[in-house]
């Protein structure tokens, strides 16, 4: 039996408890048993990204020192899995990015799973956030695990693969401009009429959530909590 | 650090036309791309070629560009260095003058857009005339180009109409603003440059070392013009355009037409060798122009750009660039390829930017020659120089999560102090610097419980 580690994410940590509990339950449901080591904290994509190679490289090496002894890192972001597996080998060598999967990549390659099992009548439209669906490539994979859900409703998000603008620090630097691309993500979405907002990446999810409350839309959630639901 | 981009975006952001403008061109040519690398299975397998030979070209850059001097001017081209912008100008201008010429017309070309030559020109008393329709009306309207391949993508046809009518002394009475009529206004205008000029100015999407060949791309006709009709032609030639052999330009000639105006084949491809007698120019000049660019070859990670063939596919798919337009900028060179080009060719400038992009790899996705600009904007991140709050923020931030005991205390702080806000769910207003973010999003309140409680309750 393979030892799978649970990455929750510095985001997810801080603000989302809700998330890593979805991936608790739909990995437990299809029998694996997740370990969560509480050392962790970030994989260190915020100074990376931002152009703080050293810090990066100490959260980096953090990373691989809680989660080098396991088999399987699974997390729910496409952005920290893209962080581990793209950046990593430069910054810090080693092979721990290799092992890190963004949930949907768990599932469908390592579990070989599609349908998990899940119940969700509602309406969806989902947001392919960049670094999931560019730098990981994951494609379509979050969108294959919905679509196997039962009761579930998925709508088209116009321009679904434009950024929404986050870009982490990006938001601050230039926020005007990430506004504007926010500005046309929210009109996007709620011009779907879905009753919520499915995404990979709960950062990305705030950007847009943050903007929705103001414009009002779509409710925004992590798809590993649509997973999750047996309703 | 500059902060030149963020404030230029701003404004032009406030200038609703101008995004329609930008939000229309570019998703029209974006669409015509999609479809016409959507025909081609192998077009990962041209792209991984194209990446190749180009990092090949940058091993070899001396070897190649030697042999390239040998054979043009083997077949009669008589081939200049210039170590930067001011050198090529002053050599341009020389040789116009010795050809008894007052004024050139030209070829579109960034390279002569990137040495400000018609700016240089005009200083020496000599007038430089831009024949690509786009680039004349920008020149006609004492603007700058806003974009690689569709210089004047900001203006619609209307704002063209009224430039033409105001600033083209020829313009046809009672022009109006239907693109037909527009194009031939311009023609008519061209037409009589092109019969009276004695020198042409042109650039070059390839440089072929093997045959001392150069190739212009192009789509209106303008191109030929310039390169056949007058006596003497002077072609400024960045060193990186360099291709080994000649089939090389069958991968490119695939990747680029398609890449930049959504095209299978591209209306006029000119290539030439030397000079040839009884055909076209007797008098065939060209001027390798380096101009920061083997500086640019020292950096290994940031050296890539030097693969883009300018096809502007990068530009029609950031959402940034959708926003902004090529003007803020600040740099001939706009969009997400401007925006690791401009910092590496004048180094200390530009330093912001690296930052005008969201890193959302689009760019990446669409890039013919495969240039990992994600890659090269966090590369030229780590170069700096970053401000005092940020450093502060970035190290305390670090110094917190390194810590995992310090990391859980703080988000327990965080979680406490929140409570006030809990109920509602979000904070609408936070102080600067934090008000960055509220300006257009809330920021959500941590949860009453967080992970590690709920794990610690389970494991009991």
């Amino acid at each position: 039996m393979s030892r799978i580690g649970l990455f929750i994410t510095c985001v997810n940590d801080a603000l989302y408890p809700q998330t890593p509990k979805a991936v608790v339950a739909v990995l437990e449901r299809l029998g694996y048993e997740v370990d969560f080591p509480r050392a962790q904290t970030c994989c260190g994509q915020m100074h990376a990204n931002s152009g703080f190679r050293k810090d990066a490289a100490k959260l980096a090496k953090s990373f691989d020192r809680v989660f080098g002894s396991y088999d399987a890192v699974v997390t729910p972001s496409g952005s920290c899995a893209a962080m581990a597996r793209d950046q990593y080998p430069g910054l810090i060598g080693g092979d721990i990015g290799e092992r890190v999967y963004e949930l949907s990549e768990f599932l469908l390659d390592h579990a070989g799973v599609e349908d998990v099992g899940a119940r969700f009548p509602h309406t969806v439209a989902y947001h392919p956030t960049c670094h999931g669906t560019r730098a990981l490539g994951l494609g379509d994979k979050p969108l294959r695990l919905l679509r196997a859900v039962g009761g579930i409703e998925l709508v088209d998000l116009p321009a679904a693969e434009q950024c929404c603008g986050f870009g982490g620090t990006f938001a601050l630097k230039n926020s005007e401009v990430s506004s504007a691309m926010l500005e046309d993500k929210c009109r996007n979405a709620a011009g779907t009429g879905a009753e919520y907002l499915a995404a990979a990446d709960n950062s990305c999810l705030t950007h847009i959530g943050g903007g929705l409350t103001r414009t009002g839309g779509p409710r925004p959630i992590h798809y590993a909590e649509i997973l999750a639901s047996t309703a | 650090m500059s902060t030149a981009f963020p404030k230029a975006a701003k404004v032009a952001l406030g200038m609703p036309q101008l995004r329609s403008n930008l939000a229309h061109a570019t998703g029209t040519i974006r669409g015509k791309r999609a479809k016409v690398v959507g025909e081609l299975d192998d077009w990962e397998r041209l792209r991984d070629t194209a990446a190749a030979i180009k990092a090949d070209v940058q091993h070899r850059m001396p070897e190649l560009a030697v042999a390239f001097e040998r054979n043009a001017t083997a077949a009669g081209a008589t081939v200049h260095w210039a170590r930067d912008g001011a050198e090529a100008n002053r050599i341009a201008a020389r040789i116009t003058r010795d050809a008894g010429a007052e004024e050139v017309v030209k070829v579109k070309s960034m390279a002569t857009q990137e040495i400000e030559l018609n700016e240089h020109f005009a200083a020496e008393g000599l007038s430089a005339w831009e024949t690509d329709l786009a680039e004349l009306i920008v020149q006609l309207a004492d603007d700058r180009p806003s974009h690689i391949l569709v210089p004047a993508i900001h203006y619609n046809r209307t704002e063209i109409r009224d430039i033409f009518r105001g600033r083209m002394a020829d313009a046809p009475k009672g022009l109006t603003d239907d693109p037909a009529a527009l194009a031939e206004a311009a023609r008519l205008h061209l037409r009589r440059r092109f019969l009276s000029a004695k020198v042409a100015v042109s650039g070059a999407n390839f440089a072929v070392a093997e045959t001392g060949s150069l190739v212009v791309v192009e789509s209106e006709g303008n191109g030929r013009m310039c390169l056949t009709m007058p006596e003497t032609l002077i072609s400024i030639v960045g060193v990186e355009k360099l291709l080994p052999r000649y089939e090389d330009l069958e991968v490119f000639m695939q990747l680029l037409p398609r890449s930049s105006t959504g095209e299978r084949m591209n209306p006029y491809t000119s290539v030439w060798t030397g000079a040839t007698e009884g055909d076209g120019p007797k008098d065939v000049h060209i001027i390798l122009l380096d101009n920061g660019r083997t500086e640019v070859l020292a950096d290994e990670v940031g050296r890539q750009a030097l693969s883009c063939i300018r096809c502007s596919a990068c530009l029609n798919v950031c959402p940034v660039y959708e926003r902004t337009g090529g003007h803020a900028y600040g740099h001939v060179y706009p969009g997400p390829i401007g925006a690791i080009l401009a910092p590496q060719l004048e180094p200390g400038r530009h330093d912001d930017l690296p930052y005008a992009s969201s890193l959302c790899g689009a760019c990446y996705e669409v890039c013919p020659v495969k240039i990992d600009i994600p890659e090269v904007l966090v590369h030229l991140r780590q170069q700096g120089p970053h401000g005092a709050g940020e450093k502060a923020a970035m190290g305390a931030a670090e110094a917190v999560m390194a810590r995992p005991a310090l990391w859980r205390a703080a988000l327990a702080a965080a979680r406490f102090l929140s409570r006030p806000w809990r109920g509602r769910g979000f904070v609408r207003r936070l102080p600067w610097p934090a008000s960055k973010w509220t300006v257009s999003r809330d920021m959500p309140v941590p949860p009453k419980e967080s992970f590690r409680d709920w794990w610690k309750e389970r494991e009991r």
